[in-house]
């Protein structure tokens, strides 16, 4: 297995595709960046907790925030680390080949597997690091000891996450031996979880519970926790909340009722949670996150190791 | 008696209601070159793919090398190389790194492993482009990569599917040779084709596979002398200069069942070898014999026949 996962890590590396993963990764802090030292000034006042973790949530007036980026690209970087795993070796005729080595069946996909997430783990590392280091030169506060620890564990749950995405790449690569119809299904879901899950979420809850003009608060909240749960459906809601969660303190509850009141009473001072219970708060999310990625990568596998391994 | 390599009884595999391969019982001893004939669809490929433990059987038992290719893959696959139908290699690899990954997933040591690339490389004729990507190789060149890169294992058994396809008549004879040679350092080799000649130059034996199952098998020149009707023979003649009623005097020797082609080139069909008597005809004649080649031909017609069967 060792063998196949530092062929494979050296192909990522001298690929040109990871040259690119990592420039528009790259790019993606540079901009955060630029956004947060832009608009951080008529945030912070001198109660300020947390500053340091601003610069990876402040989005600026018309721009987002790295978080924003960080929920595009991550699974733009786990899709492309994935989609021709498997299938580019059928295509090309050297699955039956390697399989015939002395090597066990599952030493592919775990090395191929091992590798993605290794490449994927540096890329978000890296500028997660990127962003921290020019981050601490450009406002010149040093980050808390808990600011480390909560952006430790949002780099945690991004490698889940982008597992989840390679996972899923990586079984369609199994199921449809092509890499193009490969790379479109996983777009599409992506697509679907990203744009269309809110707003069909949105759709059912307000056939359940009509809004208008003078409905009640229980109307209103009762609404946005329909839609919230449906929404919890996806991948991308569930990553959304815990990094929210973790890297903006002052959020006391991912029940979406609820936030849409603290949103509603924006203005009001919240105090900030500790991080064992923002940490407590994003746990179901997390745990999702890593089962999904779980259950996709074990659904590759089974599969893969019962396939026929033809040449043709 | 040489020890046996490979055993199966009454191996079977159907891919849902179809029978792909029925009932094969086989029997395959060490130094070997044992030919797989048969047409598109008779199951060679299944069959192999069995044996290598990359494909369940649906019943039947197989043996290799006194493994069960299922149970002990590993052992089995250390032991053999298959080259498989349409051979790929990683096209962004040079060919010495992609044999490096064969060699390093067999645990060669790395050193070990560095010379014998560099020689496998030139036994199969491909120094040259030792250090080229693969995506600038041909066919027939990447064929030959597959061939080293069975051999970079030391298998004692070897399977190569279709290894000539889509080769120029040199590079068959190339490969040919090159399988001979892997033949008399003691691997034994099933060689899977429908090219007839191919079968017959090189095989010790050989089994004729039709629609999964196994028809006739037996050493090539036994099998010759089983055809159907007694051995028939056909002549190639090659003249210059012949006089206008040399065909009918060929014609005219007793035992000469056919004749056919330009008077320059005569392909003579005979229930005997009649060359002697051939090219006393044809000099006598008054014109010149350039050549003669003389081709058996009783396995293509017990090939033919069972190919044509449906
Ligand atoms: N996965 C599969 N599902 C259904 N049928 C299959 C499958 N794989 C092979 N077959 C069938 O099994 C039969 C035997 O195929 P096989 O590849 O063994 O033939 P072959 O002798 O190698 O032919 P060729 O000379 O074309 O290589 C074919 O008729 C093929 O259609
Ligand atoms: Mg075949």
């Amino acid at each position: 297995m060792y063998a196949v996962f530092r062929k494979e890590l050296a192909d990522h590396f001298n690929s040109k595709r990871f040259i690119i993963l990592f420039a528009l990764a790259f790019l993606a802090a540079m901009f955060a960046i630029y956004i947060a030292t832009q608009s951080i000034r008529g945030e912070v006042t001198a109660s300020t907790e947390f500053i340091f973790l601003k610069i990876f949530t402040l989005s600026g007036k018309t721009l987002p925030s790295f978080l924003f980026f960080m929920s595009l690209f991550i699974p733009i970087i786990g899709i492309a680390l994935g989609f021709d795993s498997i299938s580019s070796e059928y295509s090309s005729g050297n699955l039956s080949r390697l399989l015939s080595q002395p090597i066990y069946r599952d030493a592919v996909i775990n090395g191929k597997f091992l590798s993605g997430l290794t490449v994927l783990a540096i890329i978000i590392v890296s500028v997660i690091a990127i962003v921290a280091g020019l981050g601490l030169r450009t406002i010149g506060v040093p980050p808390t000891s808990e600011e480390v620890l909560r952006l430790v564990v949002f780099a945690l749950i991004s490698i889940a996450y982008g597992a989840f995405w390679m996972a899923l790449a990586v079984l369609f690569s199994i199921l449809s031996r092509k890499a193009s119809t490969s790379m479109l299904s996983s777009i599409g879901l992506w697509i679907f979880f990203f744009f269309f899950m809110s707003m069909i979420a949105g759709a059912i809850a307000n056939a359940q519970v009509p809004l208008d003009s003078n409905s009640t608060i229980e109307m209103i909240t009762h609404n946005a926790e329909i839609s919230g749960t449906i929404g919890r459906f996806s991948p991308c809601t569930l990553y959304g909340e815990a990094v929210a969660a973790l890297l903006v303190p002052e959020l006391a509850s991912l029940n979406p009722a609820l936030m849409m009141i603290s949103t509603v009473s924006a203005g009001r001072m919240l105090t900030p949670l500790p991080f064992s219970q923002s940490l407590l708060l994003v746990w179901p999310q997390l745990v999702s996150i890593v089962a999904l990625a779980a259950i996709c990568f074990a659904i590759s596998y089974i599969r893969f190791m019962r396939e026929e391994i033809r040449s043709i | 008696m040489g020890q046996v390599v490979v055993e199966t009884t009454d191996l079977t595999k159907n891919y849902g209601g179809f029978t792909a391969v029925d009932k094969l019982n086989l029997r395959i001893e060490e130094g070997e070159i044992y030919g797989f004939l048969g047409p598109n669809g008779a199951g060679k490929t299944t069959t192999i793919l069995m044996l290598l433990g990359l494909t369940e059987p649906s019943s039947g038992t197989v043996q290799v090398c006194g493994h069960i290719p299922t149970r002990d893959p590993i052992k089995v696959k250390r032991l053999v190389g298959y080259l498989p139908e349409r051979v790929g290699f990683y096209e962004d690899l040079t060919a010495v790194q992609n044999l490096k990954y064969t060699a390093e997933l067999n645990r060669l040591p790395r050193g070990e492993a560095e010379e014998k690339i560099a020689a496998l490389l030139a036994t199969v004729g491909l120094s040259q482009v030792a250090d080229q990507q693969v995506n600038t190789f041909s066919r027939g060149m990447k064929q030959r990569l597959g061939i080293a890169d069975i051999l970079i294992k030391e298998p004692n058994l070897a399977f190569l599917d279709e290894p000539t396809v889509g080769i120029d008549p040199k590079g068959i004879d190339d490969i040919l040779n090159i399988i001979t040679n892997m033949a008399r350092k003691g691997i034994t080799i099933i060689f899977c084709s429908h090219q007839l000649p191919q079968v017959q130059k090189i095989c010790t034996r050989v089994g004729i596979f039709a629609k999964g199952h196994l028809i006739v098998e037996g050493p090539v020149k036994l099998l010759e002398k089983q055809a159907p009707e007694e051995g028939q023979y056909r002549i190639e003649v090659q003249v210059a200069e012949p006089v206008p009623k040399l065909a009918e005097l060929i014609k005219g020797i007793k035992g000469v069942t056919d004749i056919s082609g330009p008077p320059e080139l005569l392909l003579i069909t005979c229930s005997a070898d009649l060359r002697p008597q051939i090219s006393r005809t044809v000099v006598d004649s008054g014109s010149s014999l350039i050549g003669m080649k003389i081709e058996e031909y009783s396995l293509e017609k017990i090939y033919k026949e069972y190919f044509h069967e449906d």
